[in-house]
């Protein structure tokens, strides 16, 4: 029920912390840097509140380390930065990749590369959140449009990062952490929180850290506790020992992408506005997903076929969706703001990849309904 | 440079553009405009993201004359040494190589950069200007942050670990030149750069600069809020020539008369309200402590 005790206007940083409180965060580490500050910020207060730690670490490196450590011992963790800082973070993002260790990493972002534009808005982050740490390996990024949206995909990412052991990266930008909006703090168990699994081997029973059940769960002992066990960002056996053996680093990778991999319709999230018979689709997300939106209306008034998908999940990437609702466009439009990152991605979904477009912005303002209807005429043939 | 510089012999000399963008009643003003005032034109600066980036200001208003490479916040002390070997490849004498950078980028994040520069022996100036939390992304604790402050991070009962010792830290890689000094003394800070700059070697200088804005005080407090660290021995200003300490300036006549109270200090500042009176009673004990050895 929706009470004046559970209704708030404030900031999307704000939101993904009412989120993470929801879903049951109890450890936090984190830097300043901004646009993201205010995550660390409320959280410092939040936390000790509910018998929860925060902890200011020296660098961003040590926060990555610090939520690893908090998690293996059976906390619900998160961190948050921007560009800069997800680089810096990015060494200890693979480990916990490697070592199957559930974390959540908040990317409010900002112009880049390199300290770029700190208090501008941008969606550059895209490819790094895939790509930014080494190696093969499958990640789980999601972003959200409103307030609303933000705290449920914040509560999405502590449940799949529990899920399938993984860090879940939650990519925000400038606009959304900073803009203020209504958010209503659903009631405890509304929206499903996920439990860490935790194992039922008993004490002094050999127990297996890294041997899947047969849903493909790992089941978890709290590290320190009862099972004595090997954490490695080694290649490594069903006991955690590092190993060599071609056979098991060929059956790890396959494990770790796989266990992502095979479960895209699981982790798609995703909204859809007036895309029944759209003639155009504009493809977006975050920031860019609002003006997108806006427009829509707008023209949908005119009687323009002009719908939106919104992704919430961006990795990974929901190839087969998009395709689907995409196939009976004339035209597609990625909208973002960024030199293209998603629409590479989306071209390579659909059956015509020439009906691709792109419209971005890239000069750390926010891309505004007017800049797509530009952009959308001239894909018309109307001119500007 | 035994000779102290006085108002009257200070040079006229400027390296930084009046109309910068810094907050009213910056310390790091003070610091930045007399420490460029010390080193001349032969310079080049070196500085992470900091306050000092915003005071740098954003073009057309920008504040600094000198050639200054922005560096990634972790890397101060390692750019330094780089731009120091190019100006050996190349053979160029008499370039002051200045790392400028504030306590975050010193002592927690950069700490790492510091202290390779000082165990490889680079020929580098480091200047520290301590405000003692990080300001520029708005108020929150860092390791240079006093005990039982309050910031956006440590926002109940202040912070519980005590000040972090950057200049002994940096003094155990027994560097030939390293001072301390402070905004509300600008001339001991102009003497210090210019003797540290006559030095071969890592140098380093850490500058307590206090922050209006993050302390909690009227921008025109600064300099009164500056020497009153000093007098209370809050902050001590010292010297360090290859290994031999001394206290300087203020700090040295302050061995011979009594010390302020710390809690004037403290009650100047509406960071320090969570401290009661017992915490500061333990804060005035450990003062005395320090000084009783300063003493000895």
């Amino acid at each position: 029920m929706t009470t004046h005790n559970n209704i708030r206007f404030i900031q999307g940083n704000e939101a993904c912390v009412e989120g993470a409180i929801y879903a049951g965060i109890n450890f936090f580490a984190g830097y300043p840097i901004t646009p993201s500050t205010e995550i660390a910020e409320h959280l410092a207060s939040r936390l000790p509140q509910q018998g929860g730690k925060f902890i200011q670490m020296e660098d961003e490196i040590a926060s990555m380390g610090a939520i690893i450590g908090a998690s293996l011992t059976g906390n619900k963790v998160m961190t948050a930065t921007s560009g800069p800082g997800f680089s810096l973070k990015q060494e200890a993002l693979g480990y916990a990749c490697m070592a199957e260790i559930p974390c959540v990493i908040a990317n409010v972002q900002r112009g880049g590369p390199s300290t770029g534009n700190p208090t501008h808005v941008s969606q550059g982050d895209i490819n790094q959140a895939r790509w930014g740490t080494h190696g093969d390996h499958a990640i789980i990024a999601m972003t959200a449009s409103s307030h609303q949206d933000v705290f449920n995909i914040t509560v999405d990412a502590f449940n799949m990062a529990e899920t399938y052991r993984t860090p879940v990266i939650i990519l925000l930008d400038e606009v959304i952490g900073h803009m203020r909006e209504k958010l209503v703090i659903p009631d405890p168990g509304v929206i499903p929180v996920v439990k860490r699994l935790q194992t039922s081997v008993p004490k002094d029973v050999d127990y297996h850290p890294y041997l899947p059940r047969e849903d493909g769960r790992l089941p978890m002992s709290d590290f320190g506790g009862e099972h004595r066990y090997n954490v490695t960002g080694l290649f490594h056996d069903m006991w955690g020992f590092p190993s060599n053996d071609p056979k098991i680093v060929r059956g790890l990778l396959r494990h770790l992408v796989d266990k992502i991999e095979n479960n895209v319709s699981d982790i798609t999230r995703y909204k859809e506005y007036w895309l029944d018979n759209a003639e155009y689709v504009l493809v977006s997300y975050g920031a860019a997903a609002r003006s997108s939106i806006h427009l829509a209306r707008n023209r949908q008034a005119r009687g323009v076929k002009l719908g939106v998908l919104e992704l919430q999940t961006i990795w990974p990437f929901p190839a087969e969706l998009v395709r689907e609702k995409c196939a009976g466009a004339k035209a597609v439009m990625v909208v973002e703001m960024n030199m293209g990152q998603l629409v590479a991605q989306v071209k390579s979904a659909v059956d015509t990849p020439d009906k691709v477009f792109l419209c971005n912005r890239i000069d750390g303002e926010l891309i505004s309904p007017t800049d797509i209807k530009t952009a959308l005429r001239m894909i018309q043939g109307k001119g500007v | 440079m035994n000779q102290k510089t006085s108002i009257l012999n200070l040079t006229e000399d400027e390296w930084v553009n009046p109309g910068n963008r810094a907050c009213a009643g910056c310390g790091l003003g003070i610091v930045y405009r007399t420490a460029l005032k010390a080193l001349g034109k032969n310079t080049i600066l070196v500085v992470p993201p900091s306050c000092l980036t915003v005071l740098q200001g954003l073009y057309p208003i920008a504040a600094t004359k000198l050639p200054c490479l922005n560096v990634v916040f972790a890397s101060t002390g390692a750019a330094a040494t780089g731009v120091r070997a190019a100006m050996r490849a190349r053979k160029k004498d008499g370039v002051n190589v200045v790392a400028f950078a504030g306590d975050g980028g010193t002592g927690d994040i950069g700490i790492q950069a510091l202290s390779g520069a000082c165990e490889r022996g680079d020929d580098i100036l480091y200047i520290c200007y301590d405000n003692e939390a990080y300001m520029n992304t708005g108020v929150q604790r860092s390791g240079t942050t006093p005990q039982g402050v309050v910031t956006t991070t440590t926002p109940i009962h202040g912070k519980s670990q005590v000040k972090k010792d950057i200049p002994a830290i940096v003094a155990a890689h027994h560097i030939p030149y390293l001072a301390t000094a402070s905004a509300a003394y600008p001339l001991d800070l102009y003497d210090k750069v210019k003797k540290a700059i006559t030095k071969k070697g890592p140098k380093y200088i850490h500058v307590h600069t206090p922050c209006p804005s993050g302390w909690g005080f009227e921008p025109s407090q600064t300099v009164k809020i500056g020497k009153l660290a000093v007098k209370t021995g809050l902050f001590a200003l010292y010297e360090m020539e290859d290994g031999d300490f001394k206290l300087t300036g203020p700090s040295l006549s302050a061995l011979s008369k009594p010390r302020t109270p710390v809690k004037s200090y403290f009650d100047a500042q509406q960071r320090f309200a969570s401290l009661d009176e017992e915490a500061i009673a333990q804060l005035q004990h450990q003062v005395d402590q320090t000084w009783a050895g300063y003493m000895g």
